[in-house]
């Protein structure tokens, strides 16, 4: 795998090489994580970083329709929220069976992403943002008035996801590789979609949709095809959500909670290989990192955000990018 | 049914009374022409004529007030942009109409693409189908697109980012061609290879061709339909164009005869 005489910084096959690397060197440590939390480092540790891999799951797929498709979604929190609420309320119904729970997650998600996107998508630009935001808010408001699942206050669950009678859901490690998985297979299937025949259209869409629409594409079609994708993969993490921290609020679904999907994609560089991976991550740590260190910890926050997302290489994900071709040509 | 259009000799593209207004300005007012299969009809007429929205109302990014259009035996007035593509009426712009971040093969080959159902595929890596890019390189050698393919289409010229649209354009593999002033914004040497290119097109599809360079005009017309204030004032042969009193009052002028 030698490729660095002929290697010409810059050319796409280099840089998806490279990138693909990168992608195995992030789940390679975030495969070691448990071992560190076990030998030494702080039990907590474990469930932040499962925290962030369920984050960088939904935000793989904000990508998918974000960052390569153009459509600003201030809702996508509430595919997590309905995932997460749909597992809540199964186990608490006494229904833990995670192959019971999966596919209604599953067909639920497709369901009110069809039905929202096939409305949000005769819209765009601003418009677009604010009607799945109010989407998004009545879903918030409709389980913020749900009290005979906690309502306000949410939802602990007593019990929890099991599969097949194993109780490998209820273990902060089993849990964790379960969620870790699910992200190696959202990255691996957005990354595959992106470069598709599919994702060749989505991609030009967002660049210029007349010429699309202009060749026989049926643009409303594809991009509802990506949002219904979307919509699906976070409502499975909304379901890993569940399973981890065993309770589920209202807040899940938040426009906030969308906002802050949408700064991790934006902080990673929108629409590359592993930028929305290394943006979860970074915002999850680095807000850990700085209100650790001060109580004020936005007032640092903001501006590296903005410094993040201003840069002109747009973010931290073509940072890296920038950083290792500077050194390559050097 | 395509049979009968075979049996039946008829126009191709035919509008009929096609109006369309702008708030109180008359655009396109009754407006009737037939494009045959085989010619090349170009629509000339001053600037704000109509001849952007006519094109417009063709390829469906406008509806129009009333009137029909019909192409191939088909009343496509209603359908929307992509289905009238997909019946095989291509179009360029005025304003170059391309996917910026692509290379100049991807361009093309999405346009091969969208003729084989195209959008549905979300799996296999859509760049590297042979397929694809072989009918893409293809139209590209048609139209003497002399870059490399691979080019980035934004760092290409003006004009060779008209030669790729009209790429784009033919790899739809299209029953008709309307082509919106593809020589806007040209320099004098390139217009003339790209006369060139439209004419090697010329046989193989009917052109409606939208232009201001009566050179080209002149080059390629079959037939010229004249468009003053949204109204056809003459249809002819470029000759019989050339010597209407009106048509020279109202457009051409003394110097360019």
């Amino acid at each position: 795998m030698n490729v660095a005489p002929d290697k010409k910084p810059g050319t796409v096959i280099s840089n998806l090489s490279d990138s693909y690397r990168l992608s195995i060197l992030i789940f390679l440590i975030l495969a070691l994580v448990p071992v560190f939390a076990r030998y030494g480092a702080e039990g907590f540790i474990l469930d932040l970083v499962n925290r962030a891999i369920i984050l960088a799951l939904a935000a793989i797929a904000l990508d998918l329709i974000l960052g390569f498709g153009g459509m600003v979604s201030f809702g996508h929190a509430a595919f997590i929220g309905i995932g997460a609420y749909i597992t809540a309320i199964m186990v608490t119904e006494g229904f833990g069976e995670a192959l019971i729970i999966f596919p209604i997650v599953v067909v639920v998600s497709t369901l009110f992403a069809l039905i929202t996107g096939i409305i949000c998508l005769r819209t765009s630009g601003v418009y677009f943002i604010m009607i799945t935001l109010a989407f998004g808010q009545m879903l918030f408001f409709a389980a913020s008035s749900l009290s005979t699942y906690g309502g306000d206050d949410g939802l602990t669950i007593w019990g929890n996801v099991t599969i097949l009678g194993s109780d490998i859901f209820a273990d902060d490690v089993g849990i964790f590789y379960i969620s870790l998985g699910f992200l190696i297979a959202g990255l691996f299937l957005v990354q595959t979609l992106v470069g598709s025949r599919f994702g060749r259209v989505l991609r030009a869409a967002k660049e210029n949709e007349t010429r699309i629409s202009a060749l026989g594409y049926n643009v409303l079609r594809v991009r509802l095809t990506a949002y219904v994708i979307a919509g699906v993969i976070a409502g499975i993490a909304g379901f890993l959500h569940t399973s981890q921290a065993e309770f589920v609020s209202p807040a899940t679904m938040r426009w906030q909670h969308s906002g802050e999907l949408i700064i991790m994609v934006a902080l990673g560089g929108m629409g590359t290989r592993n930028g929305t991976l290394i943006g979860a991550f970074a915002y999850v740590l680095l807000i850990q990192a700085l209100s650790d260190f001060t109580q004020d910890w936005k007032l640092i926050f903001g501006p590296l955000m903005v410094l993040a997302v201003l840069s002109k290489n747009g973010g931290i994900g073509r940072f890296f990018a920038y950083v290792k071709g500077g050194r390559n040509r050097a | 049914m395509s049979k009968e259009a075979v049996i039946v000799p008829e126009a191709l593209l035919k509008v009929v009374d096609l109006c369309k207004n702008f708030g109180g300005l008359r655009v396109n007012a009754d407006v009737n022409f037939d494009l045959f299969s085989g010619e090349c009809l170009a629509l000339i007429g001053p600037n704000g004529a109509g001849k952007t929205t006519l094109i417009h109302q063709l390829s469906g990014f406008f509806t129009p007030d009333s009137g029909t259009v019909i192409f191939d035996g088909r009343d496509i007035t209603h359908l929307p942009v992509h289905a009238r593509a997909r019946l095989g009426l291509a179009r360029s712009f005025q304003i170059t109409s391309i996917i910026p971040s692509l290379s100049a093969l991807e361009n093309v080959a999405l346009a091969v693409q969208a003729r084989t159902n195209g959008s549905l595929r979300l799996f296999g890596i859509a760049a590297d189908e042979k397929t694809l890019n072989d009918q893409a390189f293809e139209a590209l050698q048609m139209v003497g697109f002399d870059k490399q393919i691979t080019t980035i289409a934004d760092n290409l010229s003006h004009g060779e980012k008209r030669i790729l649209e009209l790429a784009i354009a033919i790899a739809m593999k299209p029953k008709a061609l309307l082509l919106d002033e593809p020589m806007a914004g040209i320099g004098k040497h390139e217009s003339l290879r790209l006369i060139e290119i439209l004419k090697s097109l010329k046989s193989r599809y009917p052109l409606l061709l939208v232009e201001h360079d009566m050179e080209a005009v002149f080059a390629l017309a079959d037939r010229v339909a004249v468009l003053v204030y949204g109204k056809i004032i003459a249809t002819g042969t470029p000759d019989e164009v050339r010597q209407n009193a009106e048509v020279k009052a109202a457009y051409l002028g003394e110097s360019a005869m």
